[in-house]
């Protein structure tokens, strides 16, 4: 399935770590463009789209509500008592709003997902290499990529941006109660800052980045699994692999996007 | 496995005649430094059972997934029903393969689907039969193999002999022309093994298919095969009718069959 290795033969011997840079590198392209080719092409299953979407937001919702309401809460209780100080409650509402619809609500929503429904992803397809399912699939003259890879593709660009609107709606409103709670502030001084500090050009954004983030992190874990060997050591080897992989690539892409996106 | 051999040189392919369903010609394959395979030569006839049988890891599976496409050898020639299927791309193997039907080791079913969806799996994948037509299919397939009763079961609801059955019922669903199992009696009772013999048998008087199998439970290969061939050392060292590979004077082969510590199969 994955042949960039093929091509790498011509790479000396004596450069291994970019070898398998390379190597990484392109199978996860290639990967992307084969899985890429079968939704243009409406070759898959929406009701299992609908159903690895359904796991996604399931599994990860209550997790993305707590991290994003205590999100809120500090950063409204490290700037509230400050701001107070030098009179400038008025920007409360809008340091909050700011940071979150712009980077943290996105980040914060992809780590949760990448920890989460990211490392299920991998142990299942892991598992299933394992156990012959994917030699099954081939066998059968199925692609994996397209009944495996497209459905949870589609999951995670659909299913990241949604929850980053949970992310960001509880986040801005944990800010208010904690900005409420440590120095009584106005709701109308709260909100009418939101809104001078941030426009729907921002959460369109940041909605954007969330489905860029939901690519890295279904193609990584996708990959990761596809590529088990060696059993259940294996599995948890490549699951480890397939969360860290996705959070470091998941923060570069974030300041790539931010860099572009809000210059 | 093996010490890696030298390179040689590849000699040309030779087209097979119509009574050779798969010819394996000239088949290297290494993983690593270590070579599995060596010059493997070897012809499944048309329409016969052929046992491969040999040494625990001796190489006996990747024969299998050779055919079905599933590995390429380093060097050497797969032809199946005569085209050759080496450096094909994979669309191009997927039409290959749905001609084939493979029941694997652990029979491979899909946890998250039932007995009947599994089974059923190919029919919705590559044919054009209606919902009814294929539910009748895999009832018929699932009662010709004593499954009629678990089809709404999950795989993990069953014991080992039955899923490997379930494995068989999705191989053969789609009547393939080849039909490729791989140790279907291993870790298996010997009640459940004279089972899982006995479908073989039915499944072989059903589809009249190329059956390629691979095993080293000697009565069980007895009764279901035509033809049999050993691999030793990554190389085929004896091929013969059933009848014949019980009288060969290969001492290797006498060995492997007496099941003996002693003789020239090296521990």
């Amino acid at each position: 399935m994955f042949r960039a290795s093929f091509y790498l033969r011509t790479l000396p011997k004596s450069f291994p770590l970019t070898r398998r840079f390379f190597e990484y590198a392109g199978g996860v392209t290639l990967l992307l463009i084969d899985s890429v080719r079968y939704i243009l092409a409406l070759r898959f299953r929406p009701s299992e789209v609908v159903r690895q979407a359904s796991f996604l937001i399931v599994s990860s919702l209550p997790i993305i509500l707590l991290t994003s309401g205590f999100t809120g809460f500090v950063i409204a209780l490290e700037t509230a008592a400050s701001a107070q100080q030098y009179g400038l409650v008025n920007i409360i509402g809008g340091s909050v709003a700011y940071g979150v619809v712009r980077e943290l609500g996105p980040l914060l929503t992809a780590i949760v997902v990448a920890g989460r429904a990211g490392a299920a992803i991998t142990a299942q397809l892991a598992s299933m290499v394992v156990t012959e399912q994917i030699e099954a699939y081939q066998s059968m003259g199925t692609s994996p990529t397209r009944v495996l890879v497209v459905p949870r593709l589609l999951a995670c660009i659909i299913g990241l941006p949604m929850l980053t609107v949970f992310a960001d709606m509880i986040s801005v409103w944990g800010g208010y109660y904690m900005a409420w709670l440590r120095i009584h502030l106005a709701p109308s001084t709260y909100w009418v800052s939101v809104q001078q500090f941030i426009d729907f050009t921002d959460f369109e954004k940041g909605l954007l980045k969330a489905a860029v983030f939901g690519i890295i992190i279904s193609i990584i874990a996708c990959y990761e699994g596809l590529r088990t060997e060696g059993g259940a050591e294996g599995v948890g080897r490549v699951t480890t692999q397939a969360v860290v992989t996705s959070i470091i690539l998941i923060f570069a892409f974030n300041f790539a996007l931010s860099f572009v996106l809000f210059r | 496995m093996i010490e890696h051999a030298g390179a040689r040189e590849m000699p040309d392919a030779v087209t097979p005649s119509e009574s050779v369903a798969v010819s394996l010609q000239h088949i290297d394959l290494s993983f690593g430094p270590k070579i599995v395979l060596s010059d493997l030569s070897l012809d499944f006839k048309r329409g016969q059972v052929t046992s491969v049988i040999g040494l625990s890891g001796a190489g006996k599976s990747t024969i299998l997934r050779l055919i079905d496409g599933l590995r390429m050898p380093n060097a050497g020639y797969i032809f199946v029903n005569g085209e050759n299927i080496v450096g094909l791309q994979e669309r191009e193997l997927n039409e290959i393969r749905r001609k084939m039907g493979f029941a694997f080791q652990a029979a491979a079913l899909f946890d998250s689907l039932t007995v009947a969806q599994n089974v059923s799996f190919p029919l919705y994948e590559h044919t054009t039969l209606t919902r009814k037509e294929i539910d009748q299919r895999v009832t018929d397939t699932l009662d010709a193999l004593g499954l009629g009763d678990v089809a709404d079961r999950l795989p993990a609801e069953l014991s080992g002999g039955m899923q490997k059955r379930v494995g068989f019922a999705r191989a053969i669903v789609n009547d393939p022309e080849i039909v490729l199992f791989d140790e279907p009696t291993t870790g298996l009772d010997p009640i459940m093994t004279n089972v899982i013999t006995d479908s073989i048998k039915a499944i072989q008087s059903r589809l009249h298919a190329t059956s390629i199998v691979v095993m080293h439970d000697m009565p069980s290969v007895y009764a279901i095969s035509d033809n049999i061939a050993m691999l030793f050392e990554g190389t085929i060292i004896e091929v013969a009718s059933a009848k014949e590979f019980r009288r060969s004077q290969n001492p290797i082969v006498q060995q492997f069959l007496e099941g003996s510590e002693v003789g020239p199969i090296p521990l």
